[in-house]
């Protein structure tokens, strides 16, 4: 017989007295562990520029929302990994000769006006990374389209030309600089941007296993997919929001390759090409941006799917997935509200009575 | 709704959670008995609806299965005496919900027996309807689930209802609890005998008993025990919580929804629990009175977990010695871990809505949070929601206080406080919490609005 018994100090609490094992943190890290590799390739790819590049974006993310927690006077909010992808992601969309500080531009941008002062975590409607993204597209046109060829010889020693650029300076032009390192004759052009503008196919392997021009971390489908299926199996992210986009995107380019081959693209190369993969894996699923709702999620996904191929095939620029996914991203509570799933209990006919 | 799930067939829940079962430790042992308590206490609102008359007056012996107190009404029960012994006094005893309840106060005899010896046989087989549901009444029968709802209430269903089908509950789907799969195993005759009794009541054709998938030995039990018999069928489901709710198995069984804020009798089916048809079937054909119950006593601070059968009005403190309960102990809940209160006082005697006592140790509180983040609106509670309602627009309408949009817009009156979004939330939101609290401010501000159109 216990003493305790005879007096006991027993606790109230409420019921759930379990909890599942998943907590935010727990999520936040498995999302930077599916993009290592990601960032990994892009460095095998690009070399120390690129991966200067992540660490740029990445420490000016992690020091902005420590600075906003600061002046807020908030409990620091760094230790929930979420500034950390962040970072990543934002690093991972820019061109891997992206001069650092304006990178480091990119992350206040991104952790400052796209997330904390929402209110940081969970209050933000756009994908922090993807603001300060589409605020680097329009601040600096020039530099965030200048593209360096994939498996450059000297890529490990030494630094594409532009990635130092002094704060402010104007970046060197790489025209010369690529004519020494490029593995083959480069036009300083994308996979996307040769096809849309010069009507270039490339090769579906190259596209596919990632060495060819582009984002830091957008070019290699295959990678992009495995560190998403991680994700997915684990279901860390929705996975019905990459099936619809990726599903849409696919479907529409099949399409449009029917009608007129030569002008459009096969849904292979739509699917491989640009930030697609990584935006519909990584970016899309951003659960603080996407709807809640299950039917809503698949509306959602298409949405940003259509959006992009109707950008590409007859926008003016060769991309689109950015400007999709933050639109999908604003439209999402909307998309919520008009998808609130049936109550158990209620018949349609019921509701339409209350 | 996770990736993998797309790949899953067969019989289950669409929503709810797969919750670890921990109920290895009990599931096993057999139903033992746990000697008399040296005072029972017996209170006179053990079930829902108006509590008993006590009919004994103080002073005055009792034998083991004598009435104690009377019904009062059709929505109420008499209660039996748990032993044979002397009233020590009517008064007030400590009860679940903290406050001080009506009890009667028995001290049993130290020789007093463990045989009934009040009783009679009768004849259900010449029984009217009308009879049974008396009958049931007179054993003071409530349902053993854990809702503690009169059964012969049940037995006699709203007039304009047709009932076609009866759901027997043998799901338990709360973790630890193993009280009804030890029942089905040891009395599977009586589950049976009590669902004839009751399909015979409200003439009914068919009866589906559900059992989850991971208690397939109860399920083989039954089976045999029915024999030939096809109008009773078994029914195996994939284990998954909150499966017992009686509107989820109503859906999983016959795919059939309640409406909402409605009966299982609006669909045409009557649900029991096992353990409640298996007393029925028990005390019925004999006419005596529920005294005692299997109760799960289990959970980390426990050193000897066991299903107990256990005299009504037991204090949980003597069940708990008996049990073996540790120095550990930092929280006793009533039921399962899921929906069960946890309770301050050890005087609460154990009644009969009581399916077990689950007693937490203090390390089994290490995974709580040190803290609460922001909905993250990863959609896990909406995945997991039963009754498909949106938990996170439900937990940030909360927060601002909005609780008449919760109710008005987003169904908040459904939410039947099943857990499933506050066990997944991995933000640690304490979601149901929140909705218990808003359920009750709208429910007072009701009042205060009835009370100013009164004046
Ligand atoms: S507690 Fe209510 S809101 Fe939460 S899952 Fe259960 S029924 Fe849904
Ligand atoms: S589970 Fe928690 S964090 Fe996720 S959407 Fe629901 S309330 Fe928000």
């Amino acid at each position: 017989m216990s003493a305790k018994l005879q007096k006991p100090e027993i606790q109230l609490r409420t019921s759930p007295h379990l909890h599942s094992p998943r907590n935010v943190v727990m999520i936040m890290r498995n999302v930077v562990y599916a993009l290592i590799p990601i960032a990994a390739f892009s460095v095998y790819n690009f070399g120390i520029s690129a991966l200067f590049l992540l660490i740029a974006s990445m420490l000016s993310c992690i020091l902005t929302e420590r600075m906003c927690n600061r002046m807020m006077d908030n409990e620091s909010t760094i230790g929930d990994w979420s500034a950390i992808i962040t970072g990543l992601l934002l690093g991972l969309t820019l061109p891997p000769g992206f001069p650092l500080w304006m990178a480091c531009v990119g992350g206040l941008v991104s952790i400052g006006l796209g997330k904390m002062l929402f209110g940081g975590l969970g209050f933000n409607v756009f994908n922090p990374a993807l603001v300060g993204r589409a605020f680097l597209q329009a601040a600096f046109p020039i530099a965030i389209t200048a593209y360096t060829p994939a498996m450059a010889t000297n890529r490990f020693a030494e630094f594409i030309p532009t990635t130092l650029t002094i704060p402010f300076a104007e970046p060197a032009v790489l025209t010369e600089w690529i004519k020494q390192v490029a593995v083959d004759s480069f036009t300083g052009a994308t996979p996307l941007m040769a096809h849309k503008f010069d009507h270039i196919a490339t090769d579906a392997a190259a596209l596919f296993f990632g060495s060819v021009a582009g984002s830091a971390g957008e070019t290699s489908a295959l990678v992009i997919i495995l560190c998403g299926l991680y994700l997915l199996v684990q279901n860390f992210a929705d996975w019905r929001i990459p099936a619809s986009m990726l599903g849409t995107a696919a479907l529409l380019s099949t399409i449009f390759h029917a009608i007129d081959p030569a002008k459009y693209p096969d849904a292979a190369f739509t699917l491989c090409s640009g930030g697609l993969m990584l935006g519909a894996f990584f970016m899309a699923t951003d659960m603080v941006s996407s709807p809640v709702t299950p039917l809503g999620v698949w509306i959602y996904g298409g949405f940003i799917g259509l959006l992009t191929i109707v950008i590409r095939f007859f926008g003016g620029l060769p991309e689109g997935v950015m400007y999709s996914i933050l639109l999908g991203n604003a439209i999402s509570p909307i998309i919520e509200s008009l998808t609130q799933p049936r109550v158990y209990g209620t018949q349609k006919v019921a509701r339409a009575k209350a | 709704m996770s990736l993998l799930n797309i790949f899953k067939s067969g019989k289950a829940l669409d929503r709810g959670v797969h919750v670890p079962e921990y109920k290895e430790q009990t599931a096993h042992l057999p139903i033992r008995r746990l000697p008399f308590a040296p005072m029972l206490v017996v209170p006179l609102s053990q079930h829902a609806g108006a509590p008993a008359v006590a009919v004994v007056r103080e002073g005055q012996e009792v034998v083991r299965g004598e009435p104690l107190a009377k019904e009062d009404g059709f929505m109420s029960v008499p209660m039996h005496s748990p032993a044979t012994g002397r009233i020590e006094k009517i008064g007030l005893a400590p009860s679940v919900r903290g406050e001080l309840a009506p009890a009667i106060y028995l001290k049993p005899y130290p020789s007093s027996s463990q045989e009934v010896l009040y009783g009679a046989p009768q004849d259900i087989q010449n029984m009217t309807p009308d009879q049974i549901v008396s009958a049931v009444q007179r054993t003071g029968a409530v349902g053993l689930g854990g809702a503690a709802f009169p059964t012969h209430v049940k037995m006699r269903p709203p007039k304009d209802a047709r009932l076609d089908t009866i759901v027997v509950n043998g799901c338990e789907c709360e973790p630890f609890l193993t009280t009804d799969p030890r029942v089905m195993l040891e009395q599977p005759a009586e589950v049976i005998q009590g669902t004839r009794i009751a399909m015979k009541c409200l003439s009914v054709p068919r009866a589906v008993i559900g059992v989850e998938n991971n208690k397939m030995d109860a399920v083989e039990a039954l089976r045999k025990a029915l024999g030939s018999e096809t109008a009773i069928t078994v029914e195996a489901i994939e284990a998954k919580y909150p499966q017992g709710a009686e509107k989820m198995l109503i859906k999983v069984l016959l795919n059939r929804e309640v409406p909402s804020g409605g009966l299982p009798s609006a669909v045409g089916v009557a649900v029991f629990n096992v353990a409640t048809l298996a007393q029925i079937g028990e005390l019925l054909p004999v006419h005596q009175g529920l005294i005692e119950r299997v109760v799960t006593i289990t959970g980390p601070a426990v050193s000897k977990p066991g299903n107990y059968l256990t005299a009504l009005g037991t204090p949980l403190r003597f069940a708990l010695q008996q049990a073996g309960c540790t120095d550990e102990t930092a929280s006793v809940i009533l039921g399962g871990p899921m929906m069960g209160p946890s309770i301050s006082s050890l005087d609460v005697p154990i009644t009969k809505g009581v399916t077990g006592i689950l007693v937490m140790g203090r390390a089994d509180f290490n995974h709580r949070p040190d803290r609460i983040y922001p909905c993250i609106r990863c959609a896990a509670c909406v995945d997991v929601c039963p009754l498909h309602l949106n938990p996170s627009r439900l937990g940030m309408l909360a927060r601002k206080h909005e609780y008449e949009t919760m109710e008005s817009q987003f169904h908040l009156m459904d939410c039947f406080e099943c857990g499933c979004c506050a066990y997944v939330c991995p933000s640690h939101i304490p979601l149901v919490q929140h909705f218990r609290v808003a359920k009750q401010m709208n429910r007072e501000r009701k009042a205060r609005e009835r009370e100013t159109a009164k004046a």
